[in-house]
């Protein structure tokens, strides 16, 4: 039978063995962590410390004054010794809180429910909300915000993502291999907390042991469905997901997964929404795939958000002949000007490229219209036409290409002959002109 | 655009951070070589002269590519493979018995005029290696339509004129095919395997078959342009062909075969109708392409002025591909009418 899918995408090599084999290993625990206000799409949190005061492990230290936010926590207990700037992946300098750690790790008061899966909907969206959860694939968006559709929109599917597309990343095979009967958990509580009957999980089928193990975790549950997908990029996006496995699509122009009824989570998410609504912990820590050619010893690392990207990847031997550190995967991730910068919430990855690996997109060339990016834009979109209209500066015109529903996945300059980096011209485009 | 160095020496650009290893260069340089079985089928048919004519072209077509480049300061894009593909196109459309100013003076034009003064690879608006072939095939009519037999053997000096398939089905009919041929399936064997009169590289449907799999199989050019054209020339030549009694309109009783397989279809269809900058970019755009491709080859074979209509459709489907690629969108995902109110 052909496996679900979606049309279009392409089929990068996917560089998995590099750190497939390592079991998540926590990471030593950090002496410093510089925590960012800052770590999801939406407004920033308001220090809630001040230098000198001491913190907890999982004490509130940011707190959310806007709906769309989460609060952050202190992942290491000791003494906050500034409010200070460190930049995120994307180069932009935001606000942190430094905290020293005192070797403790003492936590807060945890509160343990074991009836979690009774709580009301409100109780299972209030603890996530208070947990400080966000998507954790990398889009970061706060997590009980997408729980919390409006009453015409009604979900009747919950989609839990594990296709991880993005070639080098391991962290969401390595939590279903290793811990499927909570990522389960997860998904439990993410359906009661939306009335839902139905629940799916989504894998690539390049890992067909993290589908035998969610199955055989899933073996008793009858409303919840392991589907193995194609392998292909961007299989893992939230509106190819949909349609691969529920034929749905998302509307274009700004549609949202619940326009059709579907809440889309990662894996990893799950995992901490588990133990946000059983345990009363926050997320203070994530699984990081730190690999590469340019790190000696690849691994797969359970990190406390805010240590040093230096730090991490000084515990995987160190970067060998590294010309370029990614946050993230290769198609979507953030090349990164500094190594002294904080892990965040949605740091999936760490990435290093050796020299030889590097694209260098200077000399890139005029598009010959070969078709191949119009071919596999699995947005059905014409990328020659956005790059070529945005090199000309016709940034208005380029709304007549639908410019606004490239979801800059890169497809389509990965497949370019010419080299032509379409996802900059788009953005460029999306700068200079406003949807509508 | 630049990838800038930080202090600490990292590279930093934007994603997507990998990215595949086909370059214009490549693909490029791989038509060439699908291409090199009919050429040597031609040396093979032909004598040196194929190679001589051929040869010509492609040092004609690199330098001027290099001197309009030189002249402009434009990059130097010699590597690309994409003047030597012109070049190598334009030869293997040329008659064999082409004087050398034929050639070189195609290819001047091809490269310099069709080519870089729309602005070099990807501007060109025709396809370059046949708008040099219509230059001088207006200019020299003459010496563009002497025709000389295959002769099979590379020691051959004196090769005779003759007619090609085409012209003899369109000026005596189908019946003088068969007195020149002997027999139908001595005719589609002669069509098939190339041996027979015609423009240097266009004569072996073999070998031009062999080439096209190539790039088939590597993707570098898909069904739809080829195959709706082929095709579109084989129904309609079926249903206007000629009676081979008569030799008068006869519906339904065409020979699609002989028209398939003569003239310049299969190279056309396969290496001219499938140049990237040219044609539409989106497969049903291709398909429309290659239908017109095919109606206009066949109302300039059965009722125009030559015997042979790839060239001049292919040229002006050429017109067409920027308006198709305007019409026509891909199916954008997720898009909905609006629905009534
Ligand atoms: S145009 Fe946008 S959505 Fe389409 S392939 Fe390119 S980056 Fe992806
Ligand atoms: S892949 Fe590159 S060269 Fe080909 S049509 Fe798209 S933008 Fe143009």
């Amino acid at each position: 039978m052909a496996l679900a899918t979606f049309k279009g995408g392409i089929h990068p090599p996917g560089r998995k063995e590099l750190s497939k084999a390592h079991p998540i290993e926590r990471a030593k625990p950090p002496k410093q962590v510089a925590v960012p206000l800052s770590q999801h799409i939406g407004a920033p949190c308001k220090p809630v410390v001040k230098p000198g005061d001491t913190v907890k492990l999982g004490q509130v230290v940011g707190e959310a004054e806007a709906f769309v936010s989460a609060p952050v926590h202190a992942s290491v207990s000791g003494k906050v010794r500034a409010i200070a700037e460190y930049p995120n992946p994307m180069g932009r300098l935001v606000p942190c809180v430094v905290i020293e750690s005192d070797g403790e790790d003492a936590w807060v008061d945890l509160v343990e429910d074991a009836d979690y899966l009774s709580l009301s909907p409100e109780r299972i969206k209030e603890k996530i909300r208070q947990a400080g959860i966000v998507g954790m694939g990398g889009a970061t968006f706060p997590t009980a915000v997408k729980l919390s559709p409006p009453k015409e929109k009604p979900v009747d599917v919950v989609m839990l993502n594990g296709a991880e597309c993005e070639p080098y990343l391991t962290a969401d095979y390595r939590l279903m291999m290793e811990r499927p009967g909570e990522v389960l958990e997860g998904l439990k509580i993410l359906m009661r907390a939306l009335g839902v009957k139905k629940g799916f999980v989504g894998i690539e089928d390049n890992k067909p042991d993290a589908v035998e193990a969610m199955r055989e975790a899933a073996a008793s549950l009858a409303d919840v469905e392991v589907c193995p997908l194609e392998v292909k990029y961007p299989q893992g996006a939230e509106k190819m997901l949909i349609k691969a496995i529920t034929g749905r699509e998302v509307p274009n122009k700004g549609g949202l997964p619940m326009d059709v009824g579907v809440v889309v989570q990662n894996v990893g998410t799950a995992l901490a929404i588990h133990n946000a609504v059983r345990y009363g912990k926050p997320l203070v820590e994530r699984v990081v795939t730190v690999t590469g050619r340019g790190v000696a010893e690849p691994r797969n690392l359970m990190v406390r958000v805010g240590t040093m990207v230096s730090e991490v990847i000084e515990q995987c031997g160190g970067l060998t002949e590294a010309a370029k550190v990614i946050s993230g995967g290769p198609m979507m991730g953030f090349a990164l000007s500094t190594l002294e910068m904080p892990v965040t919430k949605g740091t999936s990855g760490l990435l290093a490229l050796t020299e030889g690996e590097v694209v260098h997109a200077r000399d890139f060339k005029p598009c010959i219209r070969c078709g191949r990016c119009v071919d596999i834009c699995p947005m059905g979109l014409m990328p020659s036409m956005l790059s070529v209209l945005s090199e000309a500066g016709q940034y208005e015109e380029c709304k007549d290409y639908n410019l606004f529903d490239c979801f800059e996945c890169g497809s389509c300059a990965y497949v370019c002959p010419s080299k032509r980096p379409i996802v900059q011209f788009v953005r460029l485009a999306k700068s200079m002109t406003k949807p509508g | 655009m630049e990838a800038a160095k930080s202090p600490r020496e990292l590279i930093v650009s934007v994603s997507p951070h990998v990215k595949s290893e086909d370059s214009v260069a490549k693909i490029m340089w791989t038509v060439n070589l699908s291409l090199l079985p009919a050429f040597a089928g031609s040396v093979y048919f032909f004598g040196w002269r194929a190679l001589y004519v051929t040869a010509l072209c492609i040092v004609a077509a690199l330098f001027g590519e290099w001197l309009v480049e030189k002249l402009t300061s434009r990059p130097m894009t010699l590597s690309d493979g994409s003047a030597f593909l012109t070049g190598l196109l334009l030869g293997m459309n040329l008659p064999p018995s082409s004087p050398a100013y034929i050639a070189i003076i195609g290819s001047l034009v091809a490269v310099m005029v069709a080519k870089q003064m729309f602005g070099g690879l990807g501007f060109n608006i025709f396809n370059p290696a046949l708008m040099g072939r219509a230059f001088v095939l207006i200019t020299w009519p003459r010496a563009m339509t002497t025709w000389t037999a295959p002769v099979a053997s590379l020691g051959a000096v004196d090769a005779q004129t003759t007619a090609t398939p085409l012209g003899l089905l369109k000026e005596e009919g189908l019946h003088k095919l068969l007195e020149v041929f002997g027999s139908k399936s001595a005719l589609y064997m002669h069509l098939f395997v190339g041996n027979r009169a015609g423009s240097l590289g266009e004569t072996s449907v073999l070998l031009l078959l062999i080439g096209a799999a190539i790039l088939l199989l590597k993707r570098y050019i898909t069904w739809h342009i080829p195959l709706s054209f082929v095709a579109t020339v084989g129904v309609l030549t079926w249903i206007f062909g000629t009676n081979p009694e008569t030799g008068g309109l006869a519906l339904f009783g065409g020979d699609p075969l002989i028209h398939l397989m003569s003239g310049g279809l299969i190279l056309g269809a396969f290496f001219m109708a499938t140049d990237y900058v040219t044609v539409p970019t989106i497969k049903a755009g291709q398909v429309i392409f290659g239908v017109g491709c095919g109606i206009l080859t066949v109302i300039i074979r059965l009722w125009g002025g030559f015997p042979e209509g790839v060239m001049f459709s292919i040229l002006l489907m050429n017109c067409f591909a920027p308006l198709i690629d305007r019409r026509m969108r891909s199916r954008i995902f997720g898009y909905r009418k609006v629905e009534a109110a």
